[in-house]
């Protein structure tokens, strides 16, 4: 490659910083027409139970199986180190906290990101690359109204309950460890896992999915939405919006934590 | 191409002012990054006439029809659209004009996830106080009118390319607007669908009589239109006398550069001496 073809394809630090600085300002300015659009008729209720199918009911299996699976390998990690200190009965409370408060968000979340918010980005990028965006705004139709909004909509709901299910499952999991491998009580085990609950923990495991829905959904629309460049644009589109959200899941998760320890109090 | 009967007696006769515009530029500049799309382009589109807009590829044409449909803003300029200053209005407004407005986009821009009559009955379902009787009428009659009524329940992807534009006219025309943009709806078909399509156009333009911007990159097509005439009692289209022109006045636009350097009727191009012009139409 000539030195000439090297400067051709390098972007200056200006005109990347002022490419993400715009960035920024679209997705600021999508999320707030997504969110306007709620008090805006239409409401598009029937593409809202539409995406909730597809997002909510789509993603139960591998929530199911990471949900599961998460909490019976969390119970198998810690009992080894639960039993060197004689406290392997706490083995319900450390699953149960851990799942509910941490674990059973955050899978869920990424999961979910994986799995949707590719979907959003890919079949709102081809939507866009094949002018059918464009279409729709030249038929008097507000894309933002009929495509983001209920999606958005879709996700935070179905994602709040797919976390109660994962924490469940995750619960559920841990309880299959204790009980068949290291022998422990099933009662007891969850006498414990209830009782180990407090209203923070619970009120921390719920806010999360709504924080978490909503970045999956609204990143996997603006990575959608302004897809460039043909089909390789939608692959692009479509591999950032996972990237993104999900560091963004683990970034919001850390500040939402920080945030509800701020406002809560440590256990 | 024979067309079948049609239920046009409650087409559209032209009440408006026959003075008025449907569309106007003012002096509007676009540019992407460094490269100017358009310099100062001037034009009116006035009601009930039919515009055809020449260029070679890159000369801006689709841009203009995007233009004037609000979906981009020129960098300077004004763009008014039957009144309707379009470069001063929100999104919101734009909404509300473009439901007068009907567009045919280049690759037809069907929606794929959606059969051939959700596709055709979008605008009607989106307005939402239609009855679901009145949609299916509506769209059957649209369907008729470019002879596809048998792909009603049919995707977009099952359909041929041809059949795809005729779609997009039906979508375009359902609600039956004040002006139609069509952005090179004969690109990349075989001559026969060209023909059919353009049949159509004609048959649109004739009955209907609505302003209509035509981008084409095909001389043919345009000929064709400013020498034939819908003929409703055959119901197919028929080849004018020499010397005598279409009822529906039709014009001609052409771009270079980003400039206009031609507008005006058929009379007027065959007595244009620009060389430019002259290769071109050669």
């Amino acid at each position: 490659m000539a030195a000439g073809d090297l400067e051709v394809q390098l972007i200056s630090p200006t005109q990347f910083a002022k490419e993400k600085v715009q960035a920024l300002q679209e997705y600021a300015l999508l999320v707030g027409q997504a969110l306007a659009n709620l008090f805006r008729r239409p409401l598009y209720v029937t593409d809202m139970i539409q995406q909730a199918d597809l997002i909510g009911v789509g993603s139960l299996p591998i929530v199911i199986l990471t949900g599961g699976f998460t909490g019976a390998v969390l119970a198998l990690n810690s009992a080894s180190t639960l039993s060197r200190f004689g406290s392997l009965t706490l083995i319900a409370q450390l699953v149960s906290v851990g799942m509910v408060t941490e674990l059973g968000p955050v899978i869920t979340g990424l999961m979910v990101a994986g799995r949707n918010a590719s979907g959003m980005a890919s079949e709102l990028g081809s939507m866009n690359v094949t002018e059918q965006i464009d279409a729709m705004r030249a038929l008097g139709t507000d894309p933002t109204k009929k495509l983001v909004t209920p999606r958005v909509v879709a996700t935070v709901i179905m994602l709040f309950f797919l976390t109660i299910i994962s924490d469940l499952l995750g619960l559920a999991g841990g309880n299959m460890v204790s009980t068949l491998l290291l022998g422990l009580d099933s009662r007891q085990y969850w006498t414990s896992a209830w009782q180990s609950l407090v209203w923070r923990d619970v009120t921390t495991g719920l806010i999360k999915p709504v924080l978490f829905g909503f970045v999956i959904s609204t990143v996997g629309c603006y990575f959608g939405m302004s897809t460039r460049g043909g089909t390789q644009g939608v692959g692009r589109s479509t591999t950032q919006a996972v990237v993104v959200a999900s560091v963004l899941i683990l970034v919001v998760d850390f500040f939402v934590t920080k945030l509800l320890i701020a406002l809560l109090g440590y256990r | 191409m024979p067309s079948p009967t049609l239920p046009l007696e409650t087409a559209a006769a032209d009440t408006r002012q026959p003075s008025a515009e449907a569309i106007r530029f003012e002096d509007v500049s676009l540019a992407y990054d460094d490269r100017r799309v358009l310099d100062s382009i001037s034009f009116r589109l006035p009601h009930g006439e039919t515009k055809a807009i020449f260029g070679v590829a890159g000369s801006g044409k689709s841009t203009l029809l995007k233009l004037a449909l609000g979906l981009i803003k020129p960098d300077s300029g004004r763009i008014y659209v039957l009144g309707e200053e379009v470069t001063q209005m929100s999104e919101n407004d734009l909404f509300k004009l473009r439901a007068q407005i009907g567009m045919v986009f280049q690759e037809s821009a069907l929606f794929d996830s959606f059969t051939v009559r959700e596709n055709v009955a979008f605008r009607l379902m989106e307005e939402g106080n239609v009855s679901e009787d009145e949609i299916e009428r509506r769209v059957r009659e649209a369907l008729s009118f470019v002879e596809l009524e048998h792909t009603v329940d049919m995707f977009p992807a099952e359909l041929s390319g041809g059949m795809r534009r005729r779609v997009a006219i039906a979508r375009a025309i359902i609600t039956q607007p004040e002006i139609l943009l069509y952005d090179s709806p004969t690109g990349a078909l075989d001559p026969v669908t060209s023909t059919t399509i353009v049949e159509l156009i004609v048959k649109q333009r004739d009955v209907y009589k609505t302003s209509s911007l035509l981008v084409t990159h095909r001389l043919q097509d345009a000929f064709i239109m400013a020498t034939h005439a819908f003929d409703r009692k055959a119901n197919k289209m028929v080849a004018l006398a020499s010397g005598t022109r279409c009822e529906v006045p039709m014009a001609f636009l052409i771009l270079r550069e980003g400039k206009v350097i031609f507008d005006g009727d058929l009379d007027e191009l065959a007595k244009c001496k620009d060389e430019y012009i002259r290769e071109y139409i050669s």
